[in-house]
């Protein structure tokens, strides 16, 4: 087991080491920050001075082993727009991408499951198989136009939810958060609901593939002849066991979710990670997109690997992978 | 979650709640100020909002006039020395006194080597602490517009800056915050309660101010919120008080909404295009635009009452000359508007031989509409037969570009602040590029009688010859085609009904200690 | 080395392809018993058709400057008051045909989904064959660079380097350039997949007699991947490419939207969604519900069909 987490983790900090090198690479080849950083009438002496002090004079691998090293220590410099410690302007955009992917993570399991179970049992039916149908719909909506209908809809025609923003937060520590006011509550809904729309798809049909493999297995079947009751056998005995691959799979579309909320955010002005992101590409504010790129990066890498050291836990033949 | 930080949230919530009792101006901006520091960023907007927690020795009134503030008068002692009064019983937001010693060291600060700021104030050369509240400013010799350059230079307190080591301005350089960059305490009749970068920064009134409040607003909170669409949604669903940056498509539903009060106006910025004057094009083919002819056809492509109408929706001002009447210098002989003239623009192209003309066209996303504006000139230029092609981004990712070199045509808006002349415009943007000159040239325009003409306005102290000779040298730029004046923007602003008073600025900065709720 | 050697290998192949064949027609089989995939078929070729014969069947060439007269700006579509012939769909902000350019758009689209699924699974296939066939340092190279590449979500990817390479391309190659980019920042980490899939099928396939014996009598590797290896995968490929195809549509849209797609003088679904969502709220709908209503028709048609598709050809499921 030892030498499996060994290997496993080994295997992510190496993943991570090379995708500290394409962040670094970004920062070295978007732009030469002297130009950027200096004001036109700067000398060639000023210019010099200043790229000695950021150590751009240094060797490559000098450089790369500095980025890493301060990375690590989180410490990705200061934002060439706000001038300010990158980690601290991410870490105060954290909360508000994490509790919209939450949310939306919440949300598709709620619906996801269940709609997964009745299109399998379901299957062969006129009922379910449209649900199936529609799923597929559900896939093929780019978020952004879903996005741009729920607030044409709900917040400028009926004028129900609030289609912008994040509403009143309250302040825990540093954590900001806005699920304890009525605004921040009401804030989350459409957008929530807009990034939820293509995970509540891919739960569906996850639920319905593992509840159609097990509902042909013996122990269901023996179930059934012993008479227990379809609706206990269906979620009971036949549920409980394709959870496991839902929440594998919950777990490593996280990431996923972290990334596609960026067009969530961008549409409905959450101003969390994402929208920091997509406003450094605008100001071509380098640190703070290389520092986006590892730290979700970082969060993905470090679900997968958990969710394998966790099956190898369970599992003991899977350790020899 | 535990009992106490259940508790401490509810406490926390109910202050919110008490906070939102008291007159609070939720302000929805198009986009973030770039710091709290404003010697980071010389933009005039970050520094207009700014403005609201610090002040300098003068400001501009309600009618845009120089009036003083920090400052209570002021004289010439010699041509190369001001004398400045400055006011008693001021203090800084921490309580602090204020005096001459603060003056220096914001000058100080401002003129230094890393200052973005530095070229807001190209005459100064010193200063001498005479008394606590006097203080003696050297500049060059007789220029007349230090009053003008005074208004951005904020005041700063020395012990602050001292204390927290932000006597030199930021250097992003360095990869250390700067304390001003999220710190303030200014003199202004706010002070900053909080900020989080791109999402919100809240003002407290400060009840300490020198000056009698006209406004009744305790709490500003200030919003930006990029989009246009979800601005005016916030609108009218009365999320924001009011916003300085009302879409002009959407002016006739704001009009229409029983809630909303529209505030009108022309911005003094004047919107133009600027040409390369360079031997050669980015791609290294010939520049043909050296050709006056060129840039006159150029000119007469473009239908300006369509562009109006169309694009602006009837609210810009098509322009004739380079500055907006507003601003000392005009002359309301040279402003008449080109008429659209396409077949005599062909005719012209032909002539010079530039038929076919290719070249790139810079446009960023700082003006009004402007990316509709540069794609229907780029269209128009197409049709004389032209090939433009269109370069659209960000302003951040275009300004180096620009001011590289690196670009043939392209846009600019130019409102003359912080200085309100057309000294501002004929200086930094026409003048031969060299010193604190022509610091916006970027086409490498130079002309010996216009830099002549330009300086000699810069040491005339007598008004009414200073103004003569910018109007002169706007009307060298008219005849040579140096730049094409396209239009002043609109000025659109809008408040709810429950705001009583908002003044408009024609410099499109809110100043809303002159506002009531 | 005798002619009965070559035979192992000779026959998997004929074998395989009477099997193709039987396969082609329960597939059409299956097809014909499938409502939803026929009309999703009908529909997909009618976009497709439209989309290709856009320059002789609209009123108007979007992407030529010349032809924009700002006069036309903003007209509502010909059922509306106001509206014009012959802008059957209404103008945009600058007097482009509406219908012109969500066609013109629809093409630009199909040839981005299909050209970043055409590199994506020749790069993808390609490396995959050859990790799979020759195992050893190329292998572990390969499934490190694909750890690499997924540990990175696709989108994130996508964004930085169509971002990136926009800033770096000269100004007379931003044009021709700015779809060749999209479809190298959707490939980017499109590839891995095929790769993946190749890779564990040749695993497979290398140890059997029948690609043994082909190269004892030296059959070169190149072909016997080629042609022995790669037809077992077709049944994966084929699937992952049609739903690839309906997501490379998605992500192209997506950038367009964010602004690091399409530029506005070419504008694709994605850039007249984004231009036109500054002006829905101020009532010119149809310059965003159109292109959006064609650009979700288009990829539900597609992943109908993948949907289809896959399900037809799982064993499993039959």
């Amino acid at each position: 087991m030892l030498v499996f987490l060994i290997k496993r983790v080994g295997n992510a900090v190496l993943v991570m080491l090379a995708v500290a090198f394409l962040a670094f690479m970004v920062f070295r080849f978007l732009g030469d920050p002297v130009e950027m950083m200096m004001n036109e009438s700067a000398t060639q002496l000023e210019r010099d001075e200043l790229r000695e002090r950021l150590g751009l004079n240094a060797s490559f691998a000098e450089q790369y082993a500095l980025f890493v090293t301060r990375a690590v220590q989180g410490d990705f410099g200061i934002s060439w727009r706000n001038q300010q410690e990158v980690i601290g302007l991410i870490g105060e955009r954290f909360p508000a991408t994490f509790e919209l992917v939450l949310i939306a993570t919440i949300i598709s399991l709620v619906v996801g499951i269940p709609l997964g179970v009745l299109t399998a049992i379901g299957r062969g039916r006129w009922w379910a198989e449209s649900l199936q149908t529609v799923s597929i719909v559900g896939v093929s909506l780019p978020s952004f136009i879903v996005g741009i209908l729920l607030i044409l809809v709900f917040s400028v025609s009926l004028g129900w939810l609030p289609g912008y923003g994040r509403g009143e937060t309250v302040a825990l520590g540093w954590w900001t958060t806005g699920f304890l006011t009525p605004s921040g509550r009401a804030a989350l809904v459409l957008p929530a609901v807009s990034l939820s729309l293509f995970q509540i798809t891919l739960v569906m049909r996850l639920v319905r593939a593992e509840m159609l493999e097990i509902l042909r297995a013996d122990f269901i079947r023996f179930a059934r002849a012993r008479g227990v009751p379809a609706r206990a056998l269906h979620f009971r005995h036949a549920l409980k066991n394709c959870l496991m691959p839902v929440i594998t799979m919950t777990a490593m579309q996280v990431g996923n979710l972290i990334a596609f909320a960026l067009v969530t955010e961008t549409v409905f002005q959450w101003p969390g990670m994402g929208m920091l992101f997509m406003q450094a590409i605008t100001f071509v504010d380098i640190p703070v997109m290389a520092a986006y790129l590892c730290i979700v990066s970082f969060i993905f890498v470090a679900l997968n690997t958990v969710v394998d050291l966790a099956y190898a836990l369970i599992d003991p033949r899977l350790r020899a992978a | 979650m535990t009992t106490r930080n259940l508790l401490l949230a509810t406490a926390l919530v109910a202050a919110g709640a008490g906070a939102a009792q008291a007159e609070t101006l939720r302000w929805g901006a198009s986009r973030d100020i770039g710091s709290l520091d404003p010697y980071s960023y010389g933009d005039s907007f970050t520094l207009g909002v700014l403005n609201h927690a610090y002040e300098g020795l003068v400001r501009y009134s309600g009618a845009l006039k120089i009036e003083p503030a920090l400052a209570t008068s002021w004289e010439i002692v010699s041509p190369t020395t001001w004398r400045f009064h400055l006011r008693e019983g001021v203090t800084f937001h921490d309580g602090a006194a204020f005096t001459a010693e603060d003056v220096q060291a914001s000058l100080l600060r401002a003129t230094n080597e890393k200052s973005p700021l530095k070229g807001n104030i190209p005459s100064y050369k010193g200063s001498r602490v005479i008394d606590d509240h006097t203080i003696e400013i050297d500049v060059a010799e007789n220029y007349p517009l230090l009053l003008n350059d005074l208004t951005t230079i904020y005041v700063f307190d020395a012990g602050w800056l001292k204390a927290n080591n932000a006597e030199a301005p930021t250097d992003v350089g360095s990869g250390v915050e700067g304390y001003a960059t999220y710190h303030e305490n200014g003199t202004g009749p706010f002070r900053v309660e909080s900020r989080t970068p791109e999402a919100s920064t809240v003002f407290t009134r400060f009840d300490g101010w020198w000056d009698t409040p006209q406004h009744n607003i305790d709490r500003i909170e200030f919003t930006p919120i990029a989009s246009p669409a979800t601005r005016v949604a916030a609108l009218l669903a009365g999320d924001i008080d009011f916003t300085d940056a009302a879409p002009v498509q959407d002016i006739p539903r704001l009009e229409a909404a029983p809630n909303v009060k529209l505030l009108e106006g022309t911005d003094l910025r004047t919107v133009m295009i600027g040409f390369s004057q360079r031997d050669a094009l980015i791609d290294g083919s010939p520049n043909l635009m050296q050709d006056v002819r060129v840039r006159r056809a150029m000119q007469m492509a473009i239908d300006l009452d369509l562009i109006r109408d169309r694009v602006m929706r009837g609210k810009s001002r098509p322009a004739g000359t380079l500055v907006a009447p507003q601003i000392p210098g005009y002359d309301a002989a040279l402003d008449e508007p080109m008429k659209a003239d396409p077949e005599g623009a062909k005719a012209l192209l032909k002539e010079a031989g530039a038929e076919d003309f290719a070249f790139d066209f810079n446009c960023a996303d700082s003006l009004v509409n402007e990316e509709q504006i540069c794609q229907g000139l780029a269209s128009m230029w197409s049709r004389i037969g032209l090939k433009p092609r269109l370069d659209q981004g960000p302003r951040a990712v275009q300004t180096p570009k620009r001011s590289g070199g690196k670009v043939d045509v392209y846009t600019l808006g130019w409102a003359t602040l912080p200085m309100l002349d057309a000294y501002s415009l004929t200086s930094q943007v026409l003048h031969t590029k060299g010193g604190t000159y022509g610091i916006f040239n970027w086409g490498g325009w130079s002309d010996a009688e216009f830099d002549r003409v330009t300086e000699a306005s810069a040491t005339e102290l007598d008004n009414d010859k200073r103004l003569a000779l910018s109007a002169e040298a706007l009307k060298i730029a008219k005849e040579h085609v140096l730049m094409i004046p396209l239009h002043q923007q609109p000025l659109t602003w809008a408040t709810t009904a429950e705001v009583e008073a908002m003044p408009l600025f024609a410099d499109n900065l809110p100043r809303l200690w002159l506002a009531v709720k | 080395m005798t002619l009965a050697d070559t035979r192992p290998a000779a026959a998997p192949q004929t074998r395989r392809s009477r099997l193709a064949r039987m396969r082609d027609s329960d597939l059409w089989y299956s097809f014909r018993r499938a409502p939803v995939a026929i009309l999703a078929a009908l529909l997909l070729a009618a976009l497709v058709l439209t989309a290709f014969l856009a320059p002789w069947i609209t009123p108007q060439n979007p992407y030529d400057l010349a032809a924009l007269d700002l006069w036309n700006a903003e007209l509502p579509p010909i059922w509306e008051q106001g509206g014009q012939w012959p802008f059957l769909l209404g103008t945009d902000l600058q007097g482009r045909d509406m219908l012109s350019a969500i066609l013109y758009g629809s093409r630009a689209s199909i040839i981005i989904g299909v050209a970043s699924v055409a590199v994506s699974l020749a790069v993808g296939a390609t490396l995959g064959l050859i990790a799979g066939y020759h195992g050893g340092w190329a292998d572990s190279l390969l499934m490190r660079a694909g750890d690499i590449l997924l540990s990175m979500p696709t989108m994130l990817i996508a964004i930085l380097v169509s971002a990136i390479a926009r800033n770096a391309l000269p100004a007379d190659w931003r044009e021709a350039g700015a779809s060749a980019v999209i479809v190298l920042a959707i490939s980017l980490s499109a590839w891995v997949q095929y790769a993946r899939t190749v890779r564990a099928q040749a695993m497979v396939e290398r140890k059997k007699e029948y690609v043994q014996a082909a190269r004892l009598i030296r059959v070169s590797s190149a072909k016997i991947m080629l042609r022995h290896i790669l037809p077992n995968c077709t049944t994966p490929l084929l699937v992952a490419a049609t739903l690839n195809f309906g997501l490379g549509i998605l992500i192209e849209a997506t950038l367009s939207f964010l602004g690091v797609g399409m530029p506005p003088e070419q504008p694709s679904l994605g850039t007249l969604i984004r231009i036109g969502n500054q002006y829905l709220f101020s009532g010119s709908w149809w310059i965003v519900l159109f292109p959006a209503a064609q650009l979700c028709l288009l990829v539900v048609a597609i992943n109908l069909l993948g949907d289809w598709l896959r399900d037809a050809l799982n064993p499993k499921l039959r």
